[in-house]
């Protein structure tokens, strides 16, 4: 798995899609939520189109054109999907996403940066106590991509920036369908624990770049212009 | 697959479309409620979300191998999740009409890996018995109501490229989908049933195949439904006696 050079597939064939001739850059932003993710990925975009680069857009209103768009949106109002079925869906959006957003775009040469990736599925995965093996042979079509960026941070750091941003503790994010208890706050911290140590586990194998999150909104910035600007681009 | 420690027992029919599977599981279903059994066998419907996705991608056109594959594995977590596993913790006798065979032989048919499909599959219930319905595709076409004009898209393999029409595109993948049935009949303990013969030897031959695999657990280990005089022989025509 670690092996693998940059948009191969780390272990699972795709079939009847071929990557042969892809050319643009795979970047990866990852990190819990709340971590401050978006953020970093809309200035980043702006950044790297001042600079020259397409880059594809991968924002919420592209993805209504997601085939598992409505049925994500409706499987996580209705929630009564148990935890192998979500992540089976969520990893089926990632692959229609991945085959018919990013290869094409890769295709054409562009930069796909993109606010998480199959990492994020892995990572719930996980934390819901679902076999690390499975998932992995399961997300194994995935693309390696040429850098992935984990914000990192502690769950307390999350705790503050939830209160502080959304002022409320979302349901899938507070990991309530694992049914730790009726207390939010306290079911967030726990859920969140659990994801932060997945994340963790898959650094090393999958080659993450460690970002402190903890630092101001500018300098975590700073420091991914720095990292993507060693990436080797193409000049064209 | 995992193995089944439930009081509960799984029986699941494969073959090809016009095998014939569905009428035989059925009518195993009614002569197995007759004897007194808590039988669940329902026509599975998938979720409104699961439901909503498979709708529009079959209308757009817009699956490919692997998300076609992943949308199934999602619709078969969401039954082996919410209605398999319930019904045999509970102590059921399951009966159900294709399995995670059903994508070992069709997604590989169409180009998915075979490590990969099955491993998408391996936390399922092993089933405690699995009646394989063994056809040749030219007798199960012919079986097919409405004939190949009802074949839909992506059941005829339309996507794959692999026939100029519907006919022969259907005609080539459902010989793939056998012979990927056929590699694996001997590896999942498959019992064989030549499904050219008549419907009532059919049923005949699964009873017995019934009684003999699985007799000794149904009669001591299985839920039975509340007593209702003395359960007797049936010819399978007969309405279900017991609900769950």
């Amino acid at each position: 798995m670690v092996s693998r050079q940059p948009l191969q597939t780390y272990s699972e064939p795709l079939p009847g899609v071929d990557i042969s001739d892809l050319r643009g850059k795979l970047i990866v932003i990852e990190g819990p939520d709340a971590v401050g993710r978006s953020t970093q990925v809309a200035q980043l975009r702006r950044w790297l189109e001042e600079e020259g680069h397409a880059v594809l857009d991968d924002d919420k209103a592209a993805h209504g054109a997601a085939l598992a768009a409505k049925g994500l949106q409706d499987a996580r109002k209705s929630n009564t999907l148990g935890p192998v079925t979500m992540t089976l869906f969520h990893t089926m959006d990632f692959a229609d996403r991945l085959e018919n957003e990013m290869v094409p775009a890769l295709r054409a040469g562009m930069v796909v940066l993109t606010d998480r990736y199959v990492f994020s599925i892995v990572a719930r995965a996980l934390a819901r106590g679902e076999d690390r093996k499975w998932i992995e042979q399961v997300a194994g079509f995935a693309l390696v991509p040429h850098a992935v960026y984990y914000l990192r941070a502690r769950v307390g750091d999350l705790v503050s920036r939830v209160v502080l941003g959304r002022g409320f503790f979302d349901y899938w994010e507070s990991g309530m369908d694992l049914r730790f208890g009726a207390d939010k706050h306290q079911s967030f911290v726990r859920y969140q624990r659990r994801l932060i140590q997945a994340l963790d586990s898959m650094a090393g194998p999958y080659n993450f770049t460690i970002v402190d999150a903890t630092q101001p909104a500018g300098a975590i910035f700073r420091e991914l212009q720095r990292h993507i600007s060693a990436l080797p681009f193409e000049k064209t | 697959m995992l193995p089944n420690r439930y009081k509960g027992k799984l029986i699941v029919a494969e073959g090809i479309e016009g095998s014939g599977k569905r009428t035989q599981i059925s009518l195993l279903s009614r002569w197995l409620r007759v004897q007194g059994y808590a039988v669940a066998f329902s026509e599975w419907n998938p979720s409104p979300p699961v439901r909503e996705t498979i709708e529009r991608g079959t209308a757009n056109r817009s699956f490919t191998t692997t998300t076609f594959s992943l949308i199934h594995a999602t619709d078969f977590a969401d039954r082996m999740e919410s209605y398999i596993l319930p019904l045999i913790k509970a102590g059921a006798v399951v009966c159900l009409d294709g399995y995670a065979y059903t994508a070992f032989a069709r997604d590989v048919a169409c180009g998915a890996s075979r490590a990969w499909v099955r491993n998408l599959y391996s936390y399922a219930l092993r089933p405690s018995l699995t009646l394989y319905f063994r056809v040749p595709p030219d007798r199960a076409i012919g079986r097919i109501p409405g004939g190949r004009d009802s074949v839909p898209y992506y059941e005829a393999g339309m996507d794959l490229g692999i026939g100029r029409s519907v006919d022969e595109s259907f005609r080539i993948l459902q010989g793939r989908i056998l012979a990927e049935y056929e590699a694996m009949a001997a590896e999942m303990e498959f019992h064989a049933i030549d499904a050219t013969l008549s419907m009532e030897e059919q049923q005949r031959r699964i009873r017995r195949t019934v009684v003999d695999s699985l007799g000794e657990v149904l009669r001591t280990g299985v839920l039975r439904s509340a007593p209702r005089g003395s359960p007797k022989e049936s010819n399978g025509i007969a309405p279900a006696a017991a609900d769950l």
